[in-house]
């Protein structure tokens, strides 16, 4: 006589163990999906990154480091320092008026706070045509804010904003603005709103008790956003082009321009590798202090499990 | 529907959470699981319902073999800690949930829900939200989806934790009235004694994943068989004796326990340690001035704390250390009438009888 | 005055993201086909040409038809992924979730030109089809990040119940886990449709020569010839946006979207 022992198959207690053979199924799509058209293209990039170029036509198998040597030149280091320059400052600028901006928001009322989302979420899926197009209406002479120093009798003639480096970080401030923001949001909310009471209780301001309770303890996930947002602008491709000018153009400006307008796909392809390899290392860092800084948000808050952040 | 369960296990890895647990529920009966949280009492109750699987041992129901049986194949209807409640579901449809998987004509459905309701006394909230009802409410919808599909066995699960105080006593009492009622076979896991007692017809109280005692409300009080049921279920004194073979030493004194707990150690005579409990209520404190009645076992105690608690005086006592045994505190449960002149720092007295003593086995 | 100090600063933070659009709304009524502002003469010429001109159309119609599918393809990746993850958290199911992820925190380019390397490879450079299926993978992160959310808030004591009730795994999965799921699963579908809608730099790697969305169309206008109907075409984007995610606000969650744990009991 056999044990009286449960059958795997037939509870479905049991069967959570595993996935059932539908469930198998419908796994398949979704992994045979990610990998031809996601991982299979990482891996072409990467190839075609040690292709020959052919002047004139695309390119043609082979290995070679040419397209990596085009590294080591004054101009690529050049672009490269003027990109980091860009992004960093204004993820700064971002991050300087997103931090007071998100923790208003937290406290807002519930419609008044869905009513910014939503706003917010507008700008941030705004096309960057559009963004770009816009602040170089805005910038510009004819049509600009200028014209407001004009009418108000301080400069005779509206100044020319756009192109230049601070029509650029204007508008990489206006993309990056609202995705800081978002990113912000999930750690500000769930902040133990009574560390600041308690704080204000103990005879703090609430602007001093927010730079001594809140900020620290919110330490890791501020550089935590500084970087997102640091690859977010870093991404930034058409605001470059279209409020700056010819030496503010960034790597994505270059890597475009190299793969559609020099035919030079290998060198493009390289170039998408390096700033891989630099935005990749940056979000797992991003990884490592969420992590650190995730166990010590649920010490604070009991409630429900992690949910990550829906920030685009 | 009796149900019979011979031998049943869980292990989670190498834990064992349940070992080899055997019970016999009589149709009609309820019975409460009741132990500390993590005693098991919620892994057996899972395992009946068919929401784990039990590493070994067999259950059944009229005969019938249940491990054969998925969950959703049982027929049990179920109350959860948390409710469960469906959120996207009205009341009504939470309740009627059960028919329409049982594909019971909508009309069936509806007049079916109004009269679960009525039953929980809970008339006119078919179409409201769950989220708009009170904790006492949510609870009445759970009983009643749980009825809902009458259940040949009816399980809950710390189903009234959830309620403030007063409210829990007033849902035992009517949880009892309607399990009675319907005549259904019912187990209840809780942690709370006094719902245990209220609510059943024998208590299985369990720690450690078995089962230490099986018995009704009053013979788990009144003759607890361990010295883990004596402390759980009631306040208790607990005082250790030594077995010489058929002698009983109590801190150097000999007592009688009664006939039935002799013939109990002429089972097995031999010299051990065990202990004896008595409860508060049944701890006799002599009269200062009464004389000693002959033959009786008596013990010197100090007096280290009185305090009123209403219907009566609760006496904080110490047995002084002495060559083989620590200083032991001990509490009194005594009539306000009795004692006006006990005062702490007093010495007193206190007798052992057979009557209010048990003898634990182990 | 720490109220007075915060309005300004809200206020100043509104006039920041709204300015843009203001300009763009003064220029898109002028009279004249120029890009002045404040605007000269008042016409919705610029809307009507919009509706007319057989150009925007087709990019009207390119973009809304690929975000759609897009938005769709995205959603049926995700649905399964996010499901696999909650049930069991296997290693191979996390490395998806990952490639799931990617696209969408690392620089668009990066993907675009993985992209256009791949197409150029397997011959679909150019086609109507690669936009689709690029855009749908790019933005799988959408949808798999709020299924996610949605699934999380399945209690799985409701589904033990459901099962106590007589529902076995497909019952279950129809009647207790899908309701709860699908308004996040909308919400993940209309967020990628948005994205898709806005995106330029992935469209124009993959099929920017032949296959015009609207980002496309607006930059190549801007380059080649300046018109108010780009100004009108902006704004009908935006207005279309804030829609989406106002009718998201309104019916879901949307902080708890976003990533607060709490949002509607406390005020």
């Amino acid at each position: 006589m056999s044990a009286p022992v449960l059958n795997a198959q037939q509870t479905p207690a049991a069967a959570v163990e595993g996935f059932s053979r539908s469930e198998t199924v419908t796994l398949a799509w979704p992994m045979i999906m990610l990998s031809v058209f996601f991982v299979i293209p990482f891996g072409t990039m990467l190839a075609v990154s040690f292709f020959e170029r052919v002047p004139g036509g695309f390119f043609e198998p082979g290995f070679t480091l040419d397209s990596y040597a085009r590294f080591i030149d004054p101009f690529f280091f050049k672009s490269l320092g003027m990109t980091m320059m860009i992004a960093g400052s204004a993820s700064l600028l971002c991050l300087i008026l997103a931090v007071p901006f998100t923790w208003t928001l937290t406290r807002m009322r519930h419609h008044h706070r869905v009513l910014w989302l939503v706003a917010l979420l507008s700008i941030l899926s705004l096309s960057e045509v559009i963004i770009g197009f816009s602040w170089s209406l805005l910038l510009s002479r004819s049509t600009g804010i200028g014209n407001i120093l004009v009418w108000l009798g301080i400069e005779n003639r509206a100044p020319k904003l756009s192109p230049g480096l601070g029509a650029v970080l204007t508008g990489l401030c206006y993309l990056g603005f609202p995705y800081a923001v978002l990113v912000l949001f999930p750690q500000l909310s769930r902040l133990d709103p009574t560390l600041h009471e308690a704080a204000r209780m103990l005879g703090a301001s609430p602007r001093r008790a927010f730079m001594n309770v809140v900020l620290p303890n919110i330490a890791k996930a501020l550089v935590a956003a500084f970087i997102m947002v640091f690859v977010f602008t870093l991404g930034a491709y058409l605001i470059p082009q279209l409020l700056g000018k010819p030496q503010q153009w960034t790597l994505p400006v270059l890597i475009a321009d190299q793969a559609l307008f020099q035919s030079n796909l290998p060198f493009a392809a390289a170039m998408s590798i390096f700033l891989l390899g630099v935005s990749l290392s940056l979000v797992v860092c991003v990884g490592w202090l969420g992590r650190s800084s995730q166990a010590r948000i649920e010490d604070q808050s009991t409630t429900q499990s992690t949910t990550q952040s829906a920030a685009s | 529907m009796s149900l019979q369960i011979a031998g049943v296990g869980k292990d989670f890895g190498k834990q064992t959470a349940l070992s080899d647990v055997t019970l016999d529920i009589a149709g009609g009966e309820l019975i409460c699981l009741l132990g500390p949280s993590g005693c098991g009492k919620t892994t057996l109750l899972r395992i009946i319902a068919g929401l784990e699987s039990a590493s070994r041992g067999s259950i059944t129901l009229d005969g019938d073999d249940l491990m054969q049986q998925a969950a959703h194949q049982r027929n049990f209807g179920m109350v959860f800690q948390s409710l469960a409640l469906f959120p996207h579901l009205s009341v009504e449809d939470n309740i009627t949930y059960g028919l329409r998987l049982r594909k019971m004509p909508a009309a069936a459905r509806r007049q079916r829900a109004a009269e679960l309701l009525d039953m929980v006394r809970l008339p006119g909230v078919a179409k409201r939200a769950v989220s708009m009802l009170s904790g006492g409410q949510r609870q009445r919808v759970a009983i009643a989806r749980a009825l809902a599909i009458e259940p040949r066995i009816f399980l809950l699960d710390e189903p009234l934790s959830a309620l403030d105080a007063g409210l829990r006593e007033a849902m035992q009492i009517e949880l009892r009235e309607l399990q009675q009622r319907l005549g259904i076979t019912t187990i209840v896991v809780t942690h709370d004694q006094r719902e245990a007692m209220t609510v059943a017809d024998r208590i299985a109280v369990m720690n450690g994943g078995t089962i230490h005692q099986m018995g009704s409300p009053i013979d788990v009080y009144r003759r607890p068989a361990d010295k883990f049921v004596a402390s759980f279920i009631g306040q208790t004194n607990l005082i250790p004796a030594t077995w010489q073979d058929d002698r009983l030493i109590v801190r150097g004194s000999l007592f009688d326990p009664g006939q039935a707990a002799r013939d109990n150690q002429h089972t097995s005579p031999d010299s051990h340690e065990t202990w004896l409990s008595i409860r508060p209520e049944e701890l006799i404190v002599l009269d200062n001035n009464a004389a000693s009645p002959p033959g009786a076992t008596i013990l010197e105690a100090t007096v280290r704390f009185i305090r009123d608690v209403g219907a009566s005086i609760e006496a904080h006592l110490e047995l002084p250390a002495n060559d083989n045994q620590p200083a032991q505190s001990l509490v009194a449960l005594v009539s306000r009438d009795k004692v006006q002149h006990l005062h702490s720092g007093d010495t007193t007295r206190i007798q052992l009888t057979a009557d209010c003593t048990v003898v634990l086995e182990t | 005055m720490n109220r007075l100090l915060n309005r300004l600063f809200l206020g100043a933070i509104a006039l920041f993201m709204a300015s843009p659009i203001i300009i763009l709304l003064g220029v898109s009524v002028n009279a004249e086909k120029r890009l002045a502002f404040p605007p000269q003469g008042f016409s919705l010429r610029w809307y009507l040409e919009l509706w007319n001109d057989a150009g925007w159309h087709s990019a009207i119609s390119n973009s809304l038809l690929i975000a759609s599918l897009a938005a769709l393809l995205a959603t049926s990746i995700a649905a399964p992924l996010a499901y696999g993850l909650w049930r069991r958290r296997s290693v191979w199911l996390r490395i998806f979730h990952a490639f799931g992820v990617a696209p969408f925190v690392l620089p668009p380019v990066i993907t675009a030109l993985g992209l256009l390397s791949f197409w150029i490879a397997v011959g679909g450079y150019g086609a109507f089809y690669s936009v689709v299926i690029s855009h749908g993978v790019f933005l799988v992160t959408l949808p798999l990040v709020t299924i996610t959310l949605g699934l999380d808030a399945v209690n799985k004591e409701d589904l033990e119940a459901a099962e106590t009730l007589g529902a076995d795994a497909a019952a279950r999965l129809r009647t207790i886990i899908l309701p709860q799921v699908i308004p996040y699963a909308i919400s993940g579908a209309a967020f990628a449709f948005v994205l898709s809608l806005n995106e330029y730099i992935i469209a124009y790697m993959v099929a920017g020569f032949t296959v015009e969305t609207l980002p496309i169309k607006i930059f190549n206008s801007l380059r080649y010839g300046y018109t108010p109907a780009m100004t009108a075409v902006a704004i009908v984007f935006a207005f279309v946006t804030a829609l989406v995610f106002g009718l998201i606000g309104y019916f879901g969650d949307l902080p708890r979207l976003l990533g607060a744990w709490k949002s509607k009991d406390d005020s």
